[in-house]
C-alpha cells in the first residue's frame, strides 16, 4: 500500500468536509473517488496535495508520512495534484505551461524529454506547443493540465473532476489517455469525479464519499455491480 | 432579540446639540477651536465613510473636493456678496456638481485607476488656483464669515462662534447622512460593493448608484472644506495639500470604514495628533527635525497599524465581537 | 527647430525615469495585486542610500549599485514584514479592497517622516557622474547632454536585462506564473511566497535607479519634501496607469508617452502646470481607454 490515509478530517471553515475518512491505494493502481456535490471529494485532494491543512489524522505515502506537508515539497517528492477547473494559466503558452510543471527539475535534459512524452500521449498539444493556452479547447485544457502535472514526474498523481464541462467524446478519449497512462508510467492515480460511470469503468478501486465521509469501498467492477451504488450514483 | 424603531433617530441629535452647547462654555479656547476642527473632519470623514465604506470606490482625491468646495463659497462671497449661509449650500453644490463629474469618470474605472485618477486631481486641482486670478493664486482668498450676533452676548467669542457654527453643520450633516445610508440608496451602494452583477440583476443601475454617491460625498466633501477655510480664515492652495486627502482615509480608517459609528473618534484622532506628537517629543528633548516630523509619523504608523490589526474599525470590532460571544452563549 | 528638439530630447530622458517608476509600479503589481504608493517613497530613501554611498566612496558609479541593493532589500523587508500581514489580516470585508492602498500610503508617510528625521529637511547635493552640460551642435547647445544620454542607455539595458530575465529564462517564468495563478504555481514546485519578495526586490532596484537619475537629471539635489520626487511619485504612477499595468513594454511606453507629452506642455503652452498636465493626460487617456494602452478589458476588472 502506497498511500494510506488514516481518520483524516479537514476542516473548511465551520464545516467538516472530509471526516474521519481512511482508504489505502496500492501502487501503481487507479482509485476512482466518487460521491456527489460536497461529498467532500476537492478538499480530500487538496489535504493530501498541501493546499489544506487537516484537523486530525495521517498520510502516508510510500512509508513516509506527509501530513500537512507543503505543497512545494511534495511536488518534490513525487505527488501531483490537478486541482479542478482547467487548471492552465491561460497567459503562457502550452510549451511555458509543460515548462512550468517541470520547473524544480535539476536535470534539464530529462525534462525536456518529458515534453516529448506529454505530445506522444497528447498530441493535439504538440501541434498546439507554441499557443497561448487561452485559444485551446476545453479538452486540450485539460490534456494540458494533465500534461503539466506529468512533467513533475511524479508518482501519485491526484486528479479532480477532469471530466467536468467536457463534451461526451472529449471526457471519453481522456479517461482513456488517464487509464494508459496509469499503466505506462506505472503511478498510483486518485481520480476524484461525479462522473461515476466513466471513472469506474477506468478504475481498479473505487471509493464511495457522502457528506466527508466513505460509505463504501470495494474493487471498481463490484462497486458498478451493487445495486445500492447504481441507485444513487450511476443512474440506473 | 430588540425590536428597532426605524425611526429617523433625531433624538440623539438634538440631545448631541445640546451638549456641545454646554461643552462649549466650560472649556477653553484653544479646545474650543479644536472641537470645530473636529467637527470639520468629522464631516469630510463621513464623507470618504459614504464613498469607500458603502460604495467600495477609493477617493485619494477628496482634499481637491474640499478645496471646491472653500473655493466656491469664497468667491461667492467676495465677487456676489452672498450671505453666510447661503455660501456653504454654494460649496455643497459646487463640490456635490465635481463629485458628479469625477464619479462619471469613475465609473468606467476601478480599483488602481480609480485612485490613480484621484491621486492626480489632489496633486492637480489645488494647484489650477495658480492660473486664475479670481482665485486669488497662492496667497488665497479671504473668507470671512463675520464676528458672532451681539445677540448672543459681548463674551462669545470668534472661536465659539466657529465652533457653533461648524458644529450644527456636523449634527445637520450626520442626520441626514444617516438617513441617506439607511434609504434604499444605501442599501444599493452596499449590495452594489459586495456583488455588482447580482445588483444590476435586481434592477439597480450601478453606474447611476456609484456616480450618486460620488456626488453625494463630494457635497459633503466641500461643505466640510469651506467649514474648513472659515476657521482659518482664507482659501489657498496651501490649506489643501496631498497630505489632507491622506489624513481623510486615515480618519476614515480609523473611524471603522463601514460605519458612522466611529466618525468622532476617528476625527478627534486626527486632530489630537499633531499635539500628541508634539508632546511627546518635547518630552524627549528631541531636535527639531524630530518634532515636526513625528505627527507625521505617528498619524501613517497609526494608519498601518489600524488596517493590519482592526481593519474594520475599534467599533466594528467591538459589535463583532460582541455578536460572537452572544452567538456561543447560545450553545 | 532647435527647440522642437530640445523639447523632444528633455521629454525622452524624462519619459526613460518615468518608465523605470513606472516598470517598478508594474512589477509589484503583477507580482502581488498591489499598487504601491510607496514606490516613489521607497525610491527617494534608496536615492538616500546612494548619498550616503556618494560621500562615503566619492563615486557615482559605486552609489548606484549601493543604492540598487539598498532599494532591493528594503523592498523585500517592506514585502516580508508588512505585505504578509496585511494579506493575512485585511483579506475580508469592506477593507480589502483599499487595504492594500492605505497601507502603502501609510508606508509612504512613514518613510517621508523616517527620511526627514534622520537626514533633516535640508537639500543634499548629489553629483553625478558626467556632466549635464549639453551638447554643442553647428553652433547650438543642445539640451540633449552626456547625462541624458547615459540616463537613456541604462534604462534601455535594463529593459532589455528585464524581458529578457521574465521572457527566457526559469525565473521569470515563476515570477510570471506566481502573479496569475499562485496556486498552480504552487502545485507546481515554486516557492511563491519568495517569488513576490524578489519581485518587491526587482521593483526596489529599478525605482532606486530612477530616483537617483531624478535627482541628477533635475535639481541636483534631494530632500524629503523635493518636488522632483514628487512629481516622480504621480508620473510614475500615471505612467504605469496609462500603459496598462499589464506589462513592462506597456510601463514604458507609458513612460515615453507621458515624458514627451509632459515637455511639450510645459514649454509651449505654461511651464507652470506641471502638475496638471500629468492628470489631464491621464483623464484623456483614461476616458479614451479606461484600459490603458496595453491593457487587456478582461485584467481590469482586478
Amino acid at each position: 500500500m502506497s498511500l494510506n490515509v488514516s481518520n483524516l478530517t479537514v476542516n473548511h471553515g465551520a464545516i467538516c468536509a472530509v471526516n474521519q475518512v481512511s482508504l489505502a491505494v496500492p501502487t501503481g493502481k487507479l482509485a476512482a473517488i466518487i460521491g456527489s456535490n460536497g461529498a467532500g471529494k476537492t478538499t480530500l485532494l487538496r489535504a493530501l496535495s498541501g493546499l489544506n491543512k487537516p484537523a486530525t489524522g495521517n498520510v502516508m505515502w510510500m512509508g513516509e508520512n506527509i501530513t500537512g506537508m507543503k505543497p512545494e515539497k511534495l511536488v518534490r517528492m513525487g505527488v501531483s495534484h490537478v486541482s479542478e477547473g482547467k487548471s492552465v494559466i491561460a497567459e503562457l503558452s502550452v510549451k511555458e505551461n509543460l515548462e512550468l510543471g517541470a520547473i524544480w527539475r535539476r536535470n534539464k535534459k530529462e525534462a525536456a524529454q518529458s515534453i516529448d512524452q506529454v505530445v506522444s500521449i497528447f498530441p493535439r498539444l504538440g501541434e498546439r506547443i507554441q499557443q497561448r493556452a487561452d485559444t485551446l479547447s476545453g479538452g486540450e485544457r485539460q490534456m494540458l493540465a494533465i500534461g503539466r502535472a506529468i512533467m513533475a514526474k511524479p508518482a501519485l498523481l491526484l486528479l479532480d473532476e477532469p471530466s467536468l464541462g467536457l463534451a461526451p467524446l472529449v471526457i471519453e478519449q481522456i479517461f482513456q489517455s488517464i487509464r494508459d497512462l496509469t499503466n505506462s508510467m506505472r503511478i498510483t492515480v486518485l481520480l476524484v469525479e461525479q462522473n461515476a460511470v466513466g471513472a469506474l469503468k477506468i478504475a481498479d478501486l473505487g471509493i464511495v464519499l457522502n457528506l466527508g465521509k466513505v460509505v463504501a469501498v470495494n474493487h471498481a467492477q463490484a462497486l458498478m455491480d451493487d445495486p445500492a451504488v447504481r441507485a444513487a450514483y450511476l443512474g440506473y | 432579540m430588540h425590536k428597532r424603531k426605524e425611526s429617523s433617530h433625531l433624538i440623539p441629535f438634538i440631545l448631541g446639540g445640546v451638549v456641545l452647547y454646554f461643552l462649549s462654555s466650560m472649556v477653553e479656547e484653544l479646545r474650543v477651536y479644536q472641537g470645530a476642527t473636529i467637527a470639520v473632519y468629522v464631516i469630510a470623514v463621513a464623507s470618504i465613510i459614504l464613498l469607500t465604506g458603502y460604495s467600495g470606490q477609493v477617493s485619494l482625491g477628496h482634499g481637491a473636493l474640499m478645496a471646491v468646495g472653500a473655493y466656491a463659497a469664497a468667491v461667492a462671497r467676495i465677487e456676489f456678496n452672498v450671505p453666510i449661509v447661503l455660501t456653504f449650500f454654494i460649496a455643497v453644490l459646487a463640490a456635490a456638481m465635481g463629485g458628479a463629474l469625477l464619479g462619471a469618470a469613475a465609473a468606467r474605472l476601478s480599483g488602481p485607476y480609480l485612485a490613480g485618477t484621484t491621486l492626480a486631481l489632489a496633486i492637480g486641482l489645488p494647484s489650477l488656483a495658480n492660473q486664475f486670478s479670481i482665485l486669488g493664486g497662492e496667497q488665497g482668498l479671504l473668507f470671512d464669515v463675520g464676528f458672532p450676533p451681539l445677540s448672543l452676548g459681548e463674551s462669545f467669542t470668534q472661536y465659539k462662534w466657529f465652533f457653533w457654527i461648524a458644529g450644527l453643520a456636523a449634527l445637520i450633516s450626520m442626520w441626514v447622512l444617516q438617513n441617506i445610508l439607511r434609504s434604499r440608496y444605501g442599501r444599493s451602494w452596499r449590495a452594489g460593493r459586495g456583488n455588482e452583477v447580482a445588483t444590476q440583476l435586481c434592477g439597480v443601475n450601478t453606474a447611476r448608484s456609484k456616480i450618486l454617491a460620488f456626488t453625494v460625498s463630494a457635497g459633503f466633501a466641500g461643505l466640510a472644506g469651506a467649514l474648513l477655510s472659515m476657521t482659518i480664515g482664507t482659501v489657498s492652495p496651501s490649506a489643501f495639500p496631498l497630505t489632507l486627502s491622506f489624513a481623510l482615509l486615515t480618519g476614515a480608517v480609523l473611524s471603522g470604514i463601514s460605519t458612522l459609528g466611529g466618525v468622532i473618534l476617528g476625527a478627534s484622532i486626527l486632530v489630537v495628533i499633531p499635539e500628541f506628537a508634539d508632546v511627546v517629543a518635547h518630552r524627549l528633548g528631541a531636535s527639531e527635525g524630530v518634532t515636526t516630523n513625528l505627527p507625521g509619523l505617528i498619524v501613517s504608523g497609526l494608519l498601518i497599524l489600524t488596517v493590519l490589526f482592526v481593519p474594520n474599525g475599534p467599533v466594528e470590532q467591538h459589535r463583532a465581537r460582541k455578536a460572537k460571544h452572544a452567538l456561543h452563549k447560545k450553545d | 527647430m532647435i527647440q522642437f528638439v530640445n523639447t523632444l530630447l528633455i521629454g525622452v530622458t524624462s519619459g526613460a525615469i518615468y518608465s523605470l517608476m513606472a516598470i517598478a509600479i508594474v512589477l509589484v503589481w503583477r507580482s502581488t495585486r498591489v499598487i504601491n504608493f510607496a514606490q516613489a517613497g521607497m525610491a527617494l530613501l534608496a536615492t538616500y542610500f546612494g548619498y550616503e554611498a556618494i560621500n562615503f566612496f566619492d563615486s557615482f558609479w559605486i552609489a548606484l549599485p549601493v543604492a540598487m541593493i539598498g532599494g532591493a532589500l528594503f523592498a523585500a523587508l517592506i514585502e516580508v514584514v508588512l505585505m504578509r500581514m496585511l494579506v493575512k489580516h485585511a483579506a475580508t470585508g469592506p477593507i480589502a479592497a483599499v487595504a492594500p492602498i492605505i497601507a502603502t500610503l501609510g508606508l509612504l508617510g512613514v518613510i517621508r517622516a523616517g527620511i526627514a528625521i534622520q537626514w533633516g529637511g535640508q537639500d543634499r547635493l548629489i553629483v553625478g557622474p558626467v556632466s549635464n552640460d549639453g551638447f554643442s551642435f553647428g553652433g547650438e547647445v543642445l539640451v540633449f547632454s552626456p547625462m541624458k544620454l547615459l540616463i537613456l542607455i541604462t534604462v534601455v539595458v535594463l529593459m532589455l536585462g528585464l524581458s529578457i530575465l521574465f521572457q527566457k529564462t526559469n525565473l521569470g517564468l515563476a515570477l510570471r506564473a506566481s502573479a496569475y495563478a499562485p496556486e498552480i504555481a504552487r502545485l507546481s514546485g515554486i516557492k511563491v511566497d519568495g517569488v513576490r519578495t524578489l519581485g518587491w526586490a526587482l521593483a526596489g532596484a529599478a525605482g532606486a535607479v530612477a530616483g537617483m537619475f531624478q535627482a541628477v537629471n533635475g535639481s541636483g539635489t534631494i530632500s524629503p519634501d523635493s518636488i522632483d520626487f514628487s512629481l516622480l511619485l504621480v508620473s510614475g504612477f500615471i505612467a504605469a496607469v496609462i500603459g496598462g499595468l499589464e506589462s513592462l513594454t506597456g510601463a514604458v511606453i507609458g513612460g515615453m508617452l507621458l515624458g514627451i507629452l509632459i515637455a511639450f506642455i510645459l514649454i509651449y503652452v505654461d511651464g507652470g502646470l506641471f502638475f496638471i498636465a500629468p492628470f489631464v493626460i491621464l483623464l484623456a487617456v483614461l476616458f479614451i481607454r479606461p484600459q490603458g494602452i496595453l491593457g487587456s478589458k478582461a485584467a481590469r476588472r482586478a
